[in-house]
């Protein structure tokens, strides 16, 4: 709770001191805010609380995910050093915005009641409709932003819907009796409820961009200012896995055997669509998009396994895909704004005009690829091992196997350019300092979470 | 604790090598590789080789919540490839020293940073362990082969890369499930595979999960189109870390991790991985004949002699096992000369056609005679060390089958056919413009030849050296297998 009250002060607190001219001081300002934040979610570990007649409820699942986002942004905060150079002057706007967005990240990972995922889930859109279209002159960014709202708002309704068809069938909003009015029914459920249902896992799939709701996806995140598209593909993707296995697991665990055909096909759609649509492209941008939507569907592999390692597969990866997404994402918008270009020959010769940029995003690449000694690899081990209790769904094993084989040629693409294609204009790419350290640090942790995965895997 | 040693003194050596510059850095990497040598050979003597159980091991929890333990021994089979390695490395750095790399440092850096990798496949005994050393060397030998390579290295390495990730991961999801399979609060150690009680069905398809990336690493037919591309476009030292000690991983990573985990498997594929195999033999050797490139000729030539160590392996007998444990060591020495003789050619005449070369005995008796004995060695001449191992192999899989030993026997005659083919057109003949001056092997050269020729004569006139070292561990191995 705290973190939430925290976020909106610091996020209406930002605004105002966005009138004051100073704006250098607004990034450290920030990520000062944002460590607070950090530090004051932890004091909720193990002293779960409900508040709000039971509206939300603040439990490790949901410290764990908050921690998890907050120190996301916090990685990223950083690469909008951009911003502050140039003298933006919505600077102040945009952490806000930020900030705002957590928020409603935050209430997705801790609702209690289907309308407070509504309501989080809206309050974390509407500040990312905003983001999307802020690169107010250029068309492509105008474009994102009104793809990303019309296609929301409209997935938003199917997802409303739903809730209030499953309110119509069990007569509640809390997801506690939502799970107790199903699991009464001893597997006869009606109608209503079912097609609920469907409609929620519609509109939370297109969330979290999965196949075959993620047509937005590649569009949204190329027109959308990379630093936005980062926080994008990130923290509101984590935010919407967590909040549907938190949904899953508390109202709709007996609906298992019905559920569970459509989100596997949905899983391994994802999974295909993904992997598929990132080898074809030439954009380094657009492949993380497609990447992203790939993620998402190793990330549902965890959900659909729907066992006790379940969370703890969902939080490990969540932690290494966005630690390492942030990475490739500042690093690629280092190279768009001072080579001009972001497919993949604009990363020619970084190895050598910048080894610290092109280290780092190697070692990203590696750790998107599932290469071990990086997060990621222990991050799809947790995925495939807790899909393999159950010998039934080897194939979707084999199938993500396969699959991310085909990501190490999309990822290492990248690799290749920086190391091996000599640079056609052998110029350094300035990197200011917090960018920098930034960069050392997930490189750092991304690499110690390859070794010692324990320190996360283990807290849920 | 020797061998924890043995595993992270390479990689804390190429840490100190990346800070260093040119000649200082190689310079360094051969002294450190010299070190690990003398190590492994501290490791030898305190080894018993009467027991054919693990020695020298090392266990503690590592990745508590998901059973991963740090658990590292050796047995015999282990040592031999041990000391394999560390035997090969220094002779491989030393033999770059007629090369001027840019950015020496990284370069000699990741040579050692592989052997860390190589070794702790040879250690490994939990699953999670061997798979993150088996990816932790293919890493940096594909940055060394893609940086430092050939004109066609880039698309040729990629393949090669992800050909052999995408054979591992299969192999991760088979360890996964192994994993998931071991009573309690899971296993990840080899010992607790051992002791899994397996349906035939679910062995069978494991069996394929597991084969598969160690064919492709070997690699064995039909699985073997990365290899001679890469070999061909890498760095001369690269293909002889790939063909003198990565190859061997594959068929380690057999005799460890395949056959006695799923024998039920095994047997119900042995046949056609005998056939595969002796297609493999025949088909690459018939195709090393028409090849005019020496490094491509050598490359099949490898897939041939490949094909038959896993053909006697998987006879499942003792002479089999025993022949390709002598073979892997034989293979790797010979092959790592012949690539290294090659590379001496090549950067005195720019060319490895055989076509445009000719002549080159009439200058050079040192390298004609060290040529000759290793290339004897290769196609297997009695008192050579290609003898001991193909004579056990071949009388392994008479012992299966003896049409399919007589289709195998095929790789004695094709060898020595494009062997002698290749060494008429190279060394006899009048010279060629390319081969107008050729002058004879310096120093250095002579410093990693004679290694390697003293060890084919050692292995050809006294195999007991050898074979009684992984001897016990065979027969230990056929107990579980046959458990």
């Amino acid at each position: 709770m705290t973190s939430i009250i925290l976020l909106s002060f610091f996020g209406v607190l930002n605004l105002f001191i966005g009138f004051a001219n100073s704006r250098k001081i607004l990034l450290p300002l920030a990520l000062l805010f944002l460590a607070v934040v950090f530090g004051a979610n932890l004091f909720s570990w193990n002293d779960t609380q409900s508040y709000f007649n039971n509206m939300l409820t603040i439990d490790n699942y949901a410290v764990a995910f908050t921690g998890i986002m907050v120190l996301t942004t916090i990685l990223l905060i950083p690469f909008s050093q951009r911003y502050v150079d140039e003298g933006d002057e919505n600077l102040a706007e945009f952490y806000s915005l930020l900030l705002f967005s957590l928020v409603g990240a935050v209430m997705m990972v801790s609702y209690e009641n289907m309308l407070m995922l509504f309501v989080g889930i809206e309050i974390l859109s509407i500040a990312m409709y905003v983001l999307a279209g802020s690169d107010k002159k250029s068309l492509r960014s105008n474009e994102a932003a009104l793809k990303y709202f019309l296609m929301g708002a409209f997935f938003t309704g199917i997802l409303l819907f739903g809730i209030v068809l499953i309110y119509g069938a069990t007569g509640t909003f809390n997801i506690t009796e939502i799970g107790a009015a199903s699991a009464a029914t001893d597997g006869v459920m009606s109608a209503m409820f079912l097609l609920g249902l469907l409609m929620v896992i519609i509109g939370i799939s297109f969330k979290i961009s999965a196949a075959p709701f993620h047509f937005w996806t590649p569009d949204v995140y190329e027109g959308s200012p990379t630093f936005f598209t980062s926080f994008m593909s990130t923290v509101v993707k984590t935010a919407g896995v967590a909040a549907f296995y938190k949904l899953m697991a508390a109202a709709f665990a007996a609906a298992y055997p019905t559920w569970f055909p459509t989100l596997i096909a949905i899983t391994t759609l994802t999974l295909v669509v993904g992997n598929i649509g990132a080898v074809v492209q030439t954009s380094v941008k657009r492949m993380l998009a497609y990447s992203s939507i790939s993620h998402a569907g190793y990330l549902l592999m965890a959900l659909v396994a729907f066992n006790e390692n379940s969370d703890s597969s969902i939080l490990f990866y969540s932690l290494a895909y966005s630690t390492a997404t942030v990475a490739a994402f500042g690093v690629l918008n280092m190279v768009k704004t001072q080579r001009g270009g972001e497919v993949y020959e604009s990363f020619n010769g970084l190895g050598k005009t910048n080894p610290l940029l092109a280290f780092a995003m190697t070692v990203s690449m590696c750790s998107l690829a599932g290469i071990p000694l990086t997060a990621g690899f222990f991050a799809k081990f947790f995925v495939f091992a807790a899909v393999l209790q159950d010998a039934n769904m080897v194939w979707l094993v084999v199938v993500a196997v396969v699959l991310a084989a085909v990501g190490i040629y999309y990822y290492f693409r990248v690799v290749i350019a920086m190391y091996m294609h000599p640079a056609e204009n052998l110029e350094r790419i300035e990197v200011g300092g917090f960018a920098s350290f930034m960069l050392i640090f997930i490189t750092v942790l991304t690499i110690l979470l390859g070794i010692a995965p324990a320190l996360v895997s283990d807290i849920i | 604790m020797i061998t924890a040693l043995l595993l992270f003194w390479p990689a804390l050596a190429a840490l100190l090598v990346l800070l260093l510059k040119g000649q200082t850095a190689r310079t360094v990497a051969l002294v450190a590789a010299l070190i690990e040598f003398a190590i492994s050979l501290v490791a030898y003597t305190g080894f018993n080789t009467d027991s054919g159980m693990i020695q020298a091991g090392l266990s503690f929890p590592w990745v508590a919540s998901a059973g991963i333990s740090f658990t590292i021994g050796m047995d015999g089979i282990s040592l031999l490839m041990v000391l394999l390695t560390t035997f090969l490395v220094p002779l491989i750095v030393l033999s770059s020293f007629k090369h001027e790399y840019k950015n020496a440092n990284v370069f000699y850096a990741l040579i050692l940073f592989m052997q860390t990798g190589l070794i702790g496949v040879f250690v490994a005994l939990d699953a999670f362990l061997f798979y993150f050393f088996w990816e932790m060397a293919l890493i940096p030998v594909y940055f060394i082969a893609a940086i430092w390579g050939g004109a066609r290295r880039i698309p040729v390495t990629f393949k090669f890369f992800v050909y052999t990730i995408f054979g591992s991961l299969f192999m991760l999801a088979a360890f996964v499930y192994l994993y998931l399979q071991t009573p309690g609060s899971h296993s990840s150690e080899l010992t607790a595979f051992y002791n899994l009680d397996l349906s035939s069905e679910s062995q069978s398809w494991i069996f394929w999960f597991l084969f598969i990336a160690f064919a492709i690493k070997m690699p064995v037919f039909p699985f073997h189109t990365w290899q001679p591309d890469t070999y061909t476009e890498s760095p001369a030292q690269a293909t002889m870390l790939l063909s003198g000690i990565m190859l061997k991983m594959g068929i380690y990573g057999v005799l460890r991790w395949l056959l006695p985990v799923v024998p039920l498997g095994v047997s119900q594929w042995t046949e056609l991985v005998l056939v595969l195999s002796i297609i493999g033999i025949v088909y690459a050797s018939i195709i090393a004949i028409r090849q005019r490139d020496l490094k491509r000729l050598i490359a099949y030539s490898s897939i041939a002699h490949v094909g038959l160590i896993a053909a006697g392996i998987f006879t499942l007998n003792e002479q089999g096992l025993q022949g390709g444990v002598i073979q892997m060591l034989s293979h790797g020495i010979n092959v790592v000369g012949l690539f290294f003789i090659i590379d001496i050619i090549y950067s005195r005449t720019n060319t490895r056609e055989i076509t445009s070369l000719g002549g080159i005995t009439q200058t050079t008796p040192a390298l004609s005679i060290f040529f000759m004995i290793l290339l004897l060695g290769s196609v297997a001449l009695p008192l050579t060390n290609g003898f001991v191992g193909e004579f056990l192999l071949l009388s392994g899989v008479f012992q299966y089958n003896a049409w399919f030993g007589a289709a195998a026997g095929l790789t004695i005659i094709l060898g020595a056919v494009y062997m002698l083919r290749m060494f008429q057109g190279v060394m006899f003949g009048p010279k060629s413009p390319e081969t107008e001056v050729f002058a004879d092997l310096t120093m250095s050269e002579k410093a990693v030849l004679i290694p390697l020729v003293i060890m084919v004569f050692w292995i050809g006139l006294f195999p007991n050296t050898f074979l009684s070292i992984s001897e016990p561990a065979v027969g230990q191995l056929l107990n579980i297998i046959n458990r």
